[in-house]
């Protein structure tokens, strides 16, 4: 049995004598912060943001310590302060993982709805790609990112709230991703451009639901089937008669609802495009799988829930090399024990999916872009469970995962299918913005694309 | 062979009962239990394919 005399404190890395610790680092370079702690200090070690200690874990070993963790033990209710002006007082970031079991069997990510969001994405896609002419250029991030506006409200809202929704909405959501900078960690409510650019995206968000719901609650009541979550809400009544739920209330559910597969799976879309343009073979490769699989005329909506197993690895390497959250937060809730350290109550946990999924024990030539890591014998995903964590791991994975993989592999299959694409810059121009908590692809982020002629 | 469950990693997803229904099965709340945690060589195929596919990857298989 360990003796409390013998255990330490985790090792604090270089830097960070500034007057908010390693705050200006932390949103100048995350990861070569995050890189050096391991580099320094192994697998754990601590950095500061702000009053804060950030015990960093990484490896396999102290990833599963941190991943296997009971909510009384590392919860992350407070972890994540820069999401509460977005979401709004009172909406919780994030449930217990029982109430995120239910929530699921009982709602949209249920495995009997895939078929049908699946459909939907793809209409989506060739909506989006329906404006454009034979040869032209797009934006990836704005480009995704309002296309992932359209098929998360579609899915988990329903098809009537998203079709009363056009760019705006994307343009407003955009601007309460980028007023996430890291010095919500000190004050949330700093007087910075990109929260009041945030704060007033909420209040023109707002007005945009509220506009929504008055044209609702003037009107007939939805055909038969059309009913959609804004419906239910709407119906719910206090005793009184009055309506539960205020226009603010319900924007912050559904800004709630969508937030973590919004950014996450149109970021991850824009780095497999890029990597693919990267690797000309493997678009290649992908594009040769997705012609055969296509070739009997079948239903994206069908084969997107199946193996595609060249885009799939496509898809999964895009994720390690640029996994969506680049840092994982919880705050440890008493004194907890890992290996020889001692972590105190208050200091907040960290993971990073950005140093773990580059481990070279775990992933050789950890750097480089090879999808066939996962194919059949090599299979690095399942390999290292604890360390290839783009989705996180254990009991708070995230439970869009299977939803992402079916909705990227829908995207593709409709672009890819349709369409060439070539970089407008440099191939190795393209790069996150680092600054925020939300990382999101640097523009400019171009690409060219022309319509595919049949063969 | 035996099937053993990782309960730190269960999400209830359901893809165990989908693969191998006379196996597993979830409730509404998402609880997984095990029908037959036993289950016989006829079903080994079934039961592989609920390990390889889950989700969580909350599953594995214990020879005797």
């Amino acid at each position: 049995m360990t003796t409390q005399t013998s255990l330490r404190q985790p090792p604090r890395v270089s830097g960070g004598e500034g007057e908010n610790g390693h705050l200006a680092e932390l949103s100048e370079d995350p990861i070569a912060l995050m890189a050096r702690v391991r580099a320094e200090c192994g697998d754990v070690g601590e950095f500061t943001i702000g009053s804060k200690d950030v015990v960093l874990l990484t490896g396999a070993d102290a990833n599963e310590f941190y991943f296997r963790a009971p909510e009384e033990q590392l919860d992350q209710a407070e972890a994540y302060p820069f999401m509460t002006p977005i979401f709004g007082k009172g909406v919780v970031f994030d449930a217990s993982p029982e109430r995120r079991r239910e929530m699921m069997h009982n709602q949209a990510l249920r495995d009997k709805f895939m078929r049908g969001h699946a459909a939907t994405i793809s209409d989506e896609v060739e909506s989006m790609v329906a404006g454009w002419d034979d040869e032209g250029e797009i934006d990836l991030l704005s480009f995704f990112a309002e296309l992932t506006i359209y098929t998360s409200s579609a899915c988990l809202i329903g098809k009537r709230f998203r079709n009363q929704l056009d760019g705006r909405f994307a343009e407003l959501y955009h601007d309460l991703e980028k007023g996430t900078d890291p010095i919500a960690y000190v004050d949330p409510y700093a007087p910075i451009e990109s929260f009041r650019r945030r704060d007033e995206a909420r209040v023109a968000l707002v007005a945009l639901v509220q506009a929504i719901m008055d044209g609702r609650a003037g009107a007939p009541p939805a055909p038969d089937g059309e009913a959609d979550l804004l419906d239910v809400l709407m119906s719910i009544r206090n005793e009184d008669g009055s309506e539960r739920f205020s226009a603010d209330t319900v924007t912050g559910m559904f800004i709630s609802m969508m937030f973590a597969g919004h950014h996450t799976t149109s970021g991850t879309a824009a780095w497999t495009l890029i990597e693919l343009l990267r690797h000309p073979h493997e678009m290649e490769a992908v594009n040769q799988e997705l012609d055969e699989l296509y070739a009997d005329g079948s239903e994206v909506s069908f084969q997107a829930l199946r193996e595609i197993p060249r885009l799939e690895s496509a898809l999964k390497e895009a994720l390690r090399l640029h996994p969506p959250l680049i840092l994982l937060l919880r705050v440890a809730m008493e004194d907890l024990t890992y290996g020889d350290f001692t972590i105190a109550a208050g200091k907040m946990v960290g993971a990073s999916p950005a140093i773990c999924n580059r481990i070279p024990e775990d992933f050789p030539e950890p750097d480089a872009f090879v999808p066939s890591r996962y194919l059949e014998g090599r299979e690095e995903d399942r390999a290292n469970p604890w360390t290839w964590i783009p989705f996180g791991a254990g009991r708070h994975r995230c439970v869009g995962a299977a939803f992402a993989m079916m909705q990227l592999k829908a995207i593709f299959s409709v672009l890819l299918q349709g369409w060439e694409f070539e970089a407008a810059q440099p191939l190795d121009s393209y790069r996150n913005d680092h600054s925020k908590m939300v990382v999101q692809l640097q523009q400019p982020c171009r690409v060219r694309y022309r319509r595919r002629v049949a063969q | 062979m035996r099937i053993v469950v990782d309960r730190d990693l269960c999400q209830g997803h359901a893809a165990c009962e989908g693969e191998a229904p006379d196996v597993f099965s979830v409730s509404k709340k998402g609880e997984l239990t095990l029908l037959n945690p036993t289950p016989s060589e006829e079903q080994r195929a079934a039961v592989e394919l609920a390990v390889k596919y889950c989700p969580t990857h909350a599953l594995r298989i214990e020879e005797d």
